[in-house]
């Protein structure tokens, strides 16, 4: 024990002489680990702001969207065929008992003016249902009713976005009329604010009316863009899914050998999709910053080596005054675990710093976590120990008078 | 040109006994660090044996020789060999640092004592290349005191230092000596091997005079004769 404390105030002096040059030694472990940690908490927050935007989209969800058309074998993009229409989301509501809500939605991109304000945005056009199944609130009026759908009323909600650049922050929108490409539309309900999903787009940046409005006065199609529903629990997903996808093939009189001509997408597949692109990502990431840790690993074995031979002379007069040939090596070992772990250390609060400034500045969603913390000084440790191991063996070879003799 | 076979030192045969001062001289060149190096445990003979209290060093393993070296054995070094960029005390205390059994109060306090007894007790902080020759050939001696060795093997240890600092280190050796610890010292000067209590004149790898002296010169004596005021010659 007393032996090892020596050996760590012998190594803890010589790296104190050439502070500069264990700086700079410790500044490729530095690095190293930093980019690990930065990188993972990078990956790892953008999985969680993937995660947590699809879970916005209403736990139950479940949504269907037009399939490809085939051209002669060819696939045409989803969402080009007109396979959906209102009636299928009605069959949904009447037929499918393990879906609890259900709304065909249609949208459009819309010029709007209020006043002497105008502004650009899109119009959706959803049963009240919608409301339910994406987890929308309205924080001011109310939302439009049956009667309002039958009669296809000129009512909408906004969303917060809209409200702000139509009637900034102090007019009450309630009541007001806007001009939706030029028709006229009575707000009565304004939306709760929901901020940006994980695609960075404004979801408080719409403006909501009812389904036979939209579809009636703004497009002239009986088709649909999606419908969404969700059902009544999460654990019954999977069999909501089947039950819908049964019935829709049913309506479209599809043969058995004939491949569906919709999508449906639950929120836990979306959810699959994204987390398993960003678990790529994070693996990408993490692998390009383990590089550099190993550059780093590999610049101490170099500092090492050419510290051995510098210091050949110093070895030869620490082995004539009774050094043994173990502690020469324990010396060396000591010195490059130690530069790797101050390395690790400092690395991770360099690397914690700047996830925060990435948070920050650039805006991006990041979460450190304790994992990466320990794996990447778990691994800066072991670099110290691998890359340190050979060059301290060589300097525990030495015969101590040719070290002396070493010019 | 093919190898030349050299025998640095060839046919030597000698028994050092202990508490014993023994100079060792000859010409440059003549086996005589070859000589200092293998009886202070650096370096093995190609063929031979050596013993040291009774043990056959060229049987014992590396540790066991640098347990040697570490605890009963003394080096100084014809050229000084102490670390740079190290403290003159912590250059003293080296040689305790590979000894666990002792303490690290006790290894500044015997580093101190060892610097003071060279007279370079203001000079404890000091880095090599703040000191001059002599200062840190002194500061290798202190090296070499602060295990309290059996033996110490001193190549030239006057070699550069001025006459009155050399009668110092001589009157040091002497006390040692007087202690009980054994002194092989190696000088070039006939009048520093008259501190010592015997001779043996290498000459071309071989011992060509090895004898008692009969008469021993007292360091502290010789101090205190020495002219305390140096007229200026030249
Ligand atoms: N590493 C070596 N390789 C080859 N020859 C050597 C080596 N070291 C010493 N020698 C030779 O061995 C002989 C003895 O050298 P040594 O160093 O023992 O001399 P010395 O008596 O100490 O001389 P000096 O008074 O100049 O210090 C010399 O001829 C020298 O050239
Ligand atoms: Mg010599």
């Amino acid at each position: 024990m007393m032996r090892m404390l020596n050996l760590i105030k012998i190594a803890y002096r010589s790296l104190n002489r050439n502070k500069f040059r264990s700086f700079l030694t410790m500044l490729g472990i530095i690095i190293g680990v930093a980019s690990v940690i930065a990188m993972l908490a990078i990956g790892q927050g953008s999985k969680k702001n993937i995660q947590d935007s699809v879970e916005s989209l209403g736990s139950n969800t479940i949504i269907l969207i037009p399939g490809a058309i085939s051209q002669g074998g060819v696939h045409l993009e989803a969402g080009s065929s007109n396979s959906l229409k209102r009636q299928d989301a009605d069959a949904i509501m009447a037929r499918c008992q393990l879906v609890q809500y259900v709304s065909p939605v249609v949208y459009k991109g819309a010029q709007v003016v209020a006043g002497s304000q105008n502004w650009r945005t899109v119009v959706y056009g959803v049963l009240n249902d919608y409301f339910n199944i994406r987890n929308l609130a309205i924080i001011d009026g109310i939302s439009f009713s049956t009667m309002d759908e039958r009669a296809a009323a000129k009512v909408c909600v906004i969303g917060q976005t809209v409200r702000t650049k139509l009637f900034g922050v102090y007019e009450n929108p309630l009541g007001q009329v806007i001009r939706i490409n030029t028709i006229p539309f009575k707000i009565i309900g304004v939306l709760d604010k929901k901020g940006q999903n994980s695609f960075g787009q404004d979801q408080d940046d719409v403006i909501i009316a009812p389904f036979s409005t939209v579809q009636k006065r703004m497009l002239s199609t009986t088709n649909v863009n999606n419908i969404m529903a969700s059902a009544i629990s999460q654990e019954l997903i999977v069999d909501a899914t089947d039950e819908i996808t049964r019935l829709i093939r049913e309506r479209h009189k599809l043969a058995p050998f004939e491949e569906d001509d919709f999508i449906v997408r639950s929120q836990q597949d979306i959810a699959n999709i994204f987390g398993a692109v960003s678990k790529v990502l994070t693996i990408l990431l993490a692998s390009i910053a383990s590089i550099s840790l190993l550059v780093g690993g590999i610049g101490i074995m170099n500092i090492m080596l050419v510290s051995v031979t510098e210091r050949t002379r110093e070895i030869g007069i620490r082995l004539a005054v009774g050094a043994k040939s173990r502690d020469i090596l324990f010396q060396f070992m000591i010195e490059s675990v130690f530069m790797s772990f101050m390395g690790g250390l400092l690395g991770i609060s360099v690397g914690i710093l700047v996830s925060v400034l990435v948070a920050k500045v650039g805006g991006w969603p990041v979460d450190v976590t304790l994992f990466s913390v320990v794996l990447s000084f778990g691994f800066s440790s072991f670099v110290g120990l691998f890359f340190g191991w050979y060059p301290a063996r060589k300097a525990s070879k030495l015969n101590p008078i040719e070290a002396l003799r070493y010019e | 040109m093919g190898d030349v076979e050299l025998r640095a030192l060839d046919g030597v045969t000698i028994d050092i006994s202990k508490g014993d001062f023994v100079a060792v001289m000859g010409a440059s060149g003549s086996g005589k660090s070859t000589f200092m190096n293998i009886i202070g445990c650096l370096d093995k003979p190609t063929s031979g044996e050596y013993f040291i209290e009774n043990e056959n060093a060229l049987h014992l393993t590396e540790n066991a020789l640098a347990e040697l070296r570490n605890k009963k054995i003394g080096f100084i070094f014809q050229s000084f060999n102490i670390l740079t960029r190290t403290t003159a005390i912590e250059n003293v205390e080296l040689p305790l640092l590979y000894d666990h059994r002792v303490s690290s109060k006790e290894r500044r306090q015997r580093a101190f004592e060892a610097l003071k007894s060279v007279g370079l007790e203001h000079k404890v902080n000091s880095l090599p290349n703040q000191l001059s020759g002599g200062q840190q050939q002194r500061v290798a001696i202190a090296r070499a005191l602060v295990n309290n060795p059996l033996i110490i093997m001193a190549d030239e240890p006057t070699g550069n230092l001025d006459s009155k600092t050399s009668i110092e280190i001589m009157q040091l050796f002497q006390e040692l000596n007087k202690k009980g610890i054994t002194i092989v010292m190696v000088t070039h000067e006939t009048d520093i091997a008259g501190f010592a209590l015997s001779t043996i004149v290498f000459k071309d790898g071989k011992i060509i005079l090895n004898e008692k002296l009969d008469h021993q010169k007292d360091a502290e004596a010789e101090l205190r004769n020495y002219p305390t005021t140096t007229k200026t010659i030249g």
